[in-house]
C-alpha cells in the first residue's frame, strides 16, 4: 500500500481543527457566554423584573454569611459521598455481571437499562406516590414497614433521596463498565486461567486495574453529576422538610426564582461552577501521571 | 486530551444548571396565532374547565380576537410567568393574586392602568363586589380585575367522622385542641396539611395572628414597619402551631404531602383526616373528585375557631379575595383592545356565572343571591358568599400581600416551626431582617 506524503502529514496531524468549531461555537454560546453574564450578574441587584443596579459585593456577602448556603454545601456534599458509595460498587458489579455473554445476562441488562429510559421529572413523580405515608405503596399492600414518612422525616429524606438518585443513575454507570469490561482483552484472563487464577483473583487482578479510566470517568461522572442534581429533588422533596434536601443547584434556584434575588442565586452559581470544576481537576489527578500509558499491557 | 475533554465536561455539567434557567427565560412564550390575538395563562386545577369553557365561547363569538389560553400547575405558574414577564415575553393576561406582586409588576411598568378602562366602563365596575375588586388596587389605582370565585380559608370537616366520635367541630382554639387525643384514639388524623407546599403551613399563621392580635398586626407587617414580627401575637400564634404539631394533630407525613397533587383533600374524603383548613377552591375539587362526598351532606364547613382573649374579630376571614386578570403593557394595541373587550363582554356573563356556581364557586359578582340559592350546593355557596360580603376584614394571603423575598422566607421558616426545628423567637428575629427586602 502506498500513501502519498500530503496525506500523511494530515494522518500526523490529525484532522483538521475546524471540526471543533461548531461545538466550540455552541460551547462558547451557551456555556461561557452565560458564565460572564452570571459572574457579572452576582454583583448586581436585580429582582428578575425591574432595572438591574450595580451592588457591589452585597450579594456575595448575603450568601456567603447566610447559614442555609453552609448548609445547602453540607447536603450536597453528603449526597455526592452517598452516592458515589452506593451507585460505584453497584454499578461495578453490575457492569461486570451484564458483560458476560451469556443469554440471561443479556436479557437482564436490557431490563436494567429501564429507568435509564425515564426521566428524572417522572421518576419523581411515580417515587413520590410510591412513597406516600398515607396512599403510597406500603398502605396500599398493606406493610407498615414500608409506610414510613420517607419524605417527610428529616433524618430519613437524604437517604430516600440517594436510594431514588441511585436508582435511576446506577443503568447509566453499568453500562460504561460494561462497555470497559468488554474491552479486555480475553487473552488475559486464558492467561490467568493457566496460570491457576480463580475467579476472585481475576477480578481483582485483572478486571478491576484494566477498569481504571472506566472507573475514573464513572466516579467524574458520578460526582460532578451530583452537583447537578435539581430536577429529581425539585419533584420529589421541594428541597424540603425544611431545608434538609436543599442541595446547592436547587438553592440557587429558589433563590433566583422563589425569592427573585438573582444577584444571589447568580452568586450561587459562580459557586456551584468552581466547585464543580474543581472537584473534575482532583479527580483527573488522581487518575495518576502514567494515563497515557497503554491500557492493554502484556496484550 | 483526556484531561481537556473531561473539563470541558464539567464545565457543561455545571452551566448546565446555569443555562437552564436563563433558557427557561425564552424557552416558551406565547406561540402568538396572529399578532393581534391575545395570550392568557392561568392555573390548571378548579377553574380550569370554566375558564376554558369561558374563552371557548368567547372565540366562538369573535373570531377575530380570539383568545389563546395555556394552563400551568399553581407552584410552576408563579415563577414561570415571572420570569417570562421580566423578559419581556409574558402573556397578554396575567393571572395574579393581587398584593406584592402585583406591586413589583407595578413598579416595573409591566401591565397596564385599568383605572380609565374602569371609569369608562362603569358596569364593569359595576358588577363586582367592591371590597374583592379593591385587591387590584395598588395606590389608589386599579391594575388587576377579579376573574375566578371568592376564595377565603374554611375549616372543612368529615362529618361521618365527627358522629363516629361523637363530636362537634371547634368553636374555639381549646376546643380544637381537645379534639385532637378523640381523633387520635379512633385512629383518625385530627388535621390534614400539604405541608410540602409551604402555603398551606401559612393559612394557621394568618388566622391565628389575625383571631389573637387582630389585623394590625400584619398590616403593620406589611407596612414594612421595623421590628413589626415582634408583635406578641405572632409568637402566642407560632407557639400554638407547634403546641398542635407536638399533640400529634397533623397527619403522619405531612411535610411530605404537596396541595397540587389534592392528597390533602383526598385525606378528608376518604376518611383518613377529620379536618383540614384550607380555601374556598377545593370545594369545587372535591365536587369533581368525590361527589358522594360533597353531595350527600358528609362534608361540613366552618369558620376558624375564636381563641380566648383574643383581639381579632371572629369574622375576620383570611384567603383570597379572588383572582385576578391584569394586562400586559408588553402586548400589541389589538391585543390589548381584544383582552378589554373580553374583560367588559365576555366575563362573568350570567352563563359563565352559572357555569362557576355549578362547579362549586361563588363568582365575586352582585346579585347573584337567587342563583346561589337555586344551586344544590347551596349551602356552601351562601356560606361563602356571605362569609366574604360580612366580613370586617378579608386579608389577602400572606405570601401573595408580601414582596417574593419575604414571602418566600416567611414560608421556608414557617416550615421550620411546623417541623420544630426553629422555635418562635427564631421565627421573629429571622423575620424582623426581611422588613424593607
Amino acid at each position: 500500500m502506498s500513501v502519498s506524503t500530503g496525506s500523511r502529514r494530515a494522518l500526523e496531524k490529525g484532522p483538521s481543527g475546524w471540526l471543533a468549531a461548531p461545538a466550540l461555537i455552541f460551547f462558547l454560546l451557551f456555556a461561557i457566554v452565560p458564565l460572564f453574564g452570571v459572574l457579572f450578574l452576582s454583583f448586581t441587584k436585580w429582582n428578575g423584573l425591574g432595572e438591574i443596579t450595580l451592588d457591589g459585593f452585597s450579594s456575595w456577602t448575603t450568601v456567603l454569611t447566610d447559614p442555609i448556603t453552609g448548609n445547602a454545601m453540607l447536603v450536597t456534599a453528603k449526597i455526592m459521598f452517598f452516592s458515589f458509595i452506593v451507585q460505584a460498587p453497584i454499578s461495578l458489579l453490575l457492569g461486570v455481571f451484564t458483560a458476560g455473554g451469556q443469554k440471561y445476562r443479556a436479557a437482564l441488562a436490557v431490563l436494567y437499562f429501564v429507568p435509564l429510559l425515564l426521566s428524572s421529572a417522572a421518576v419523581a413523580i411515580a417515587f413520590k406516590a410510591l412513597l406516600d405515608p398515607n396512599f403510597g405503596l406500603g398502605p396500599g399492600l398493606g406493610l407498615p414497614f414500608l409506610a414510613q414518612d420517607w419524605l417527610g422525616n428529616s433524618d430519613l429524606v437524604l437517604f430516600v433521596v440517594v436510594f431514588v438518585i441511585a436508582w435511576q443513575f446506577v443503568p447509566f454507570h453499568t453500562l460504561i463498565y460494561q462497555g470497559g469490561v468488554r474491552q479486555i482483552p480475553t487473552s488475559l484472563y486464558e492467561a490467568a486461567q493457566i496460570d491457576g487464577a480463580g475467579r476472585m483473583q481475576q477480578f481483582f487482578s485483572i478486571t478491576l486495574p484494566q477498569l481504571k479510566y472506566t472507573i475514573i470517568t464513572s466516579s467524574t461522572l458520578m460526582v460532578v453529576g451530583s452537583l447537578a442534581y435539581f430536577d429529581l429533588i425539585f419533584v420529589l422533596t421541594a428541597g424540603g422538610p425544611g431545608y434538609a434536601t436543599r442541595l446547592l443547584p436547587l438553592h440557587m434556584y429558589l433563590t433566583g426564582f422563589k425569592a427573585n434575588d438573582m444577584g444571589a442565586a447568580s452568586a450561587l452559581g459562580v459557586i456551584l461552577v468552581v466547585i464543580g470544576l474543581a472537584l473534575a481537576l482532583v479527580l483527573q489527578r488522581l487518575g495518576g501521571k502514567n494515563r497515557n500509558d497503554s491500557q492493554l499491557e502484556g496484550a | 486530551m483526556f484531561n481537556r475533554k473531561l473539563r470541558s465536561t464539567a464545565l457543561t455539567a455545571a452551566a448546565t444548571v446555569l443555562t437552564l434557567s436563563l433558557a427557561a427565560c425564552g424557552s416558551s412564550g406565547p406561540a402568538n396565532v396572529s399578532a393581534d390575538s391575545p395570550s392568557m395563562w392561568t392555573l390548571t386545577g378548579a377553574n380550569q374547565s370554566n375558564t376554558q369553557a369561558s374563552v371557548d365561547s368567547w372565540n366562538e363569538a369573535h373570531a377575530d380576537q380570539s383568545i389563546k389560553v395555556d394552563f400551568f400547575a399553581n407552584d410552576a405558574y408563579k415563577t414561570k410567568v415571572r420570569t417570562a414577564v421580566g423578559a419581556g415575553e409574558g402573556p397578554t393576561f396575567i393571572y395574579g393574586w393581587g398584593g406584592g406582586v402585583l406591586e413589583s409588576y407595578v413598579d416595573a411598568g409591566q401591565i397596564e392602568d385599568l383605572t380609565g378602562f374602569l371609569a369608562e366602563n362603569p358596569e364593569v365596575k359595576d358588577r363586582y363586589l367592591q371590597s374583592v375588586l379593591k385587591s387590584g388596587e395598588i395606590d389608589g389605582k386599579t391594575y388587576a380585575i377579579p376573574n375566578t370565585t371568592i376564595q377565603p380559608i374554611v375549616l372543612y370537616y368529615n362529618k361521618e367522622l365527627f358522629e363516629k366520635v361523637g363530636a362537634q367541630p371547634p368553636k374555639t382554639w381549646d376546643e380544637l385542641m381537645a379534639l385532637v387525643p378523640k381523633f387520635k384514639e379512633a385512629g383518625v388524623a385530627p388535621f390534614s396539611l400539604g405541608g410540602q407546599s409551604k402555603w398551606p403551613d401559612l393559612m394557621w399563621l394568618e388566622y391565628l395572628v389575625d383571631r389573637i392580635g387582630g389585623p394590625e398586626v400584619f398590616n403593620n407587617i406589611a407596612a414594612n414597619k421595623p421590628d413589626a414580627w415582634s408583635d406578641p401575637a405572632v409568637v402566642e400564634a407560632l407557639t400554638k402551631i407547634q403546641d398542635l404539631v407536638n399533640a400529634g394533630g397533623f397527619i403522619n407525613g405531612f411535610s411530605s404531602i404537596a396541595a397540587d397533587s389534592n392528597a390533602d383533600q383526598a385525606l378528608l374524603y376518604t376518611g383518613k383526616a377529620a379536618m383540614v383548613l384550607h380555601g374556598g377552591w377545593i370545594y369545587q375539587g372535591m365536587k369533581k373528585d368525590a361527589p358522594d362526598f360533597t353531595n350527600n351532606g358528609k362534608l361540613g364547613f366552618t369558620t376558624f375557631p375564636t381563641v380566648e382573649g383574643g383581639k381579632g374579630d371572629p369574622a375576620n376571614i383570611v384567603g383570597n379575595p379572588s383572582n385576578f386578570w391584569s394586562v400586559s403593557s408588553k402586548a400589541t394595541e389589538g391585543q390589548k383592545n381584544a383582552a378589554l373587550n373580553y374583560i367588559k363582554d365576555g366575563m362573568y356573563t350570567e352563563q359563565q356565572s352559572q357555569t362557576l356556581v355549578d362547579s362549586g364557586g361563588v363568582p365575586p359578582v352582585n346579585g347573584i343571591e337567587s342563583m346561589l340559592e337555586a344551586s344544590p350546593d347551596k349551602d356552601f355557596l351562601t356560606f361563602v358568599y356571605d362569609m366574604a360580603k360580612d366580613a370586617p376584614n378579608f386579608q389577602l394571603s400572606w405570601d401573595q400581600a408580601l414582596t417574593p423575598a419575604q414571602g418566600d422566607a416567611m414560608l421556608s421558616n414557617l416550615d421550620q416551626i411546623f417541623l420544630n426545628k426553629i422555635t418562635p423567637e427564631q421565627f421573629v428575629t429571622t423575620m424582623n431582617a426581611t422588613i424593607g427586602k
